[in-house]
């Protein structure tokens, strides 16, 4: 086939939402690259790919993939792409493919790009941009040797919007697969906290990071989202921590929220935690790195130390309030 | 039981980066290092587990020579004994390279589990544990929160999105990785400390593995990230800056 394959994620038949934008991205490198384009997704929701314009979805049922296996998805893919020998194989950079792709690529002898964030066309050479220490530093990586070669894009890269619609074939690929090569057994899913606080459903989200330092000085920030009239919202570590309840955590493992002022207060912009906010209508980043990530997507910033700006900045809005 | 845990060294986490002059890696010698926070956790669950179940804890490190003061940290932590896989920081920027280091210089130990962290905070690829998994014809689970042990069987609980997670049974030997603030970690102790220095370090250097490299990735370049969006950003003063921003909320954003 020597084109572009997208391995794409549903569950329960529905399409996983960066899965579109995964589909987007082989779109357009297939554009770009003039190579033809397939889709797959494995245990049902095919029929969701064939209204795009794609040269052929590739459906692969079998009972053993119903329920999502590392084992299981690698031995089926490793056939599929052994048949179909694309030259570029495309994932969404969930957690499931985080999971499985690695040990796919490696089964082929390959390496993952992982966690792709853009990329360009050179000289007929596809370069793909990935972020280093936590999105502080760029790379610009390139595949060597033998196809295929292996990516995933990260949530917000590509942009599902960009989708071309079409018919495409459906054809089915069946795979040899046995119970005893599935050495796993997945339960059932599960959540745990009730989310009693719905960060989705504020106007104005005011959210802190690890540059609090300590659970005794959360209150500052508190302050500040009341001086504000929005929500108290954090990063991970300080949910992990136990400083704040698990809801108030924003990010890929947390709630995504698109108010239409967030101010993030010590927080650094990892990717996990910007795809759980750079919706928002209006950023506020408030840190004393000038380099750090959050500033790459703040529409206005404040470089300095939290525990003198925020104090600061409360009484500059009390003072406007009248 | 045996519990290998694979951890890395790190630029310390609020390091100022530069890039070299090659354009290739950071400047990294005057930087201060760390263990790789997630790697820390996986340490922790080591020692969790071994205290449950018994048996000993092994770290195994790649790294270069300055890598010694994480290793002897971990030492001082509880692990019982340590591998040092001495290669220099380039080296291990090919994931598929370095997992086939690693599992060469695993081939005597036959551990029943091994435990990283789920990815790395320098190059961030989340890889080197599934990778190290199928090179060593292991199952694995990834993302994990807490496990239980129960005979020859794992139960853990994998983080999934949105606030979801999800038991899976997972026969031993196995790899996980593991994802940070699950658990509390422990300090050295005194005594730990003191232990350590005694503890054996086997130094291999990685050239003597004689595993080929892959070779089907390559590192064209690194630079400083551009900005997507044009930011009005102040950087004077506290007070000033709180005048400035509070000024630009109230008459261009209009939320005040
Ligand atoms: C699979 C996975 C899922 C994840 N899910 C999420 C998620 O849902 N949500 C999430 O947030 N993270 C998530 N993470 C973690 C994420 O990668 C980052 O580790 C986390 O977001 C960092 O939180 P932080 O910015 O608060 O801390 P840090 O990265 O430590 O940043 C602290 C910031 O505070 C600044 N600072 C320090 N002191 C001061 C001061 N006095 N004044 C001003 N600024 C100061 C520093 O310059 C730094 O930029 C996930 C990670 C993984 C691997």
């Amino acid at each position: 086939m020597s084109g572009i394959l997208a391995v794409l994620e549903q569950r329960g038949g529905v399409l996983h939402k960066m899965a579109l934008e995964a589909l987007a991205a082989a779109q357009q490198l297939g554009s770009e690259l003039d190579l033809p384009v397939c889709a797959t997704v494995l245990g049902g929701g095919g029929d969701a790919l064939a209204g795009y314009k794609l040269d052929k979805v590739l459906v692969v049922e079998n009972e053993l993939l119903n329920e999502y296996t590392p084992d299981g998805y690698t031995l089926a893919l490793k056939q599929l792409i052994a048949a179909q020998a694309p030259s570029f194989v495309l994932f969404p950079h969930t957690y499931q493919v985080r999971d499985f792709a690695p040990k796919l690529a490696t089964a082929m002898g390959r390496v993952l790009v992982s966690d792709v964030i853009g990329h360009r066309v050179d000289n007929g050479t596809l370069v793909l941009v990935r972020q280093l220490f936590q999105g502080k530093i760029n790379a610009d990586i390139r595949f060597e040797g033998e196809p295929p070669y292996f990516a995933s894009v990260q949530a917000g890269a590509f942009r599902a919007d960009k989708l071309v619609a079409g018919s495409a074939p459906v054809e089915k690929f069946s795979v040899e697969l046995s119970a005893a090569q599935i050495r796993t057994k997945p339960k059932e899913l599960f959540r745990e906290s009730q989310r009693a606080v719905d960060l989705t459903a504020a106007d104005i989200i005011v959210s802190v990071g690890r540059g609090i330092k300590e659970a005794d000085n959360i209150h500052i920030v508190q302050k500040l989202a009341d001086a504000f009239g929005g929500e108290l919202a954090a990063s991970r570590p300080i949910c992990d921590n136990g400083w704040l309840p698990m809801e108030r955590q924003v990010g890929s493992s947390g709630q995504t929220v698109a108010p239409k002022m967030y101010v993030a207060v010590g927080i650094s912009g990892a990717i996990q935690h910007l795809v759980g906010m750079k919706g928002s209508k209006t950023i506020v980043a408030i840190n004393k790195d000038p380099e750090a990530p959050i500033f790459e997507v703040a529409d206005y910033g404040i470089v300095g130390d939290l525990f003198e700006v925020v104090p600061a900045l409360i009484e500059e809005l009390n003072k406007a309030k009248g | 039981m045996k519990i290998v845990v694979a951890i890395k060294q790190v630029p310390s986490r609020d390091s100022q980066l530069k890039i070299n002059a090659a354009g290739k890696w950071i400047e990294d010698a005057d930087l201060s290092y760390e263990i790789n926070e997630p790697d820390a956790y996986a340490l922790e669950s080591a020692l969790q587990l071994r205290e449950k179940a018994s048996g000993e804890v092994v770290v195994i490190c790649a790294g270069p020579a300055g890598a010694s003061q994480t290793i002897r940290e971990a030492l001082a932590k509880g692990a019982d004994r340590a591998i040092h896989v001495e290669t220099d920081a380039f080296e291990v920027s090919d994931p598929l390279a370095l997992g086939r280091i690693m599992a060469k210089a695993l081939e005597a130990e036959q551990p029943d589990l091994v435990m990283t962290g789920l990815q790395s905070d320098d190059l961030g690829y989340g890889q080197t544990g599934v990778i190290l998994a199928e090179v060593m014809g292991l199952p694995h689970a990834t993302l994990i929160m807490s496990m239980e042990l129960d005979g020859n069987t794992l139960t853990v609980k994998r983080e999934l999105e949105d606030g979801w997670f999800q038991n899976v049974e997972i026969p031993l030997p196995a790899l996980l990785t593991i994802q940070s603030g699950a658990t509390k970690l422990r300090y050295a102790t005194l005594m730990g400390i003191k232990k350590a220095k005694t503890k054996e370090v086997k130094k291999l250097p990685a050239a003597e593995l004689a595993v080929s490299a892959a070779q089907v990735i390559h590192l064209d370049r690194i630079y400083m990230p551009g900005k997507t969006k044009k930011s009005v950003v102040f950087d004077g003063p506290a007070k000033e800056s709180a005048a400035k921003l509070v000024e630009k909320l109230r008459f261009e954003v209009r939320v005040i």
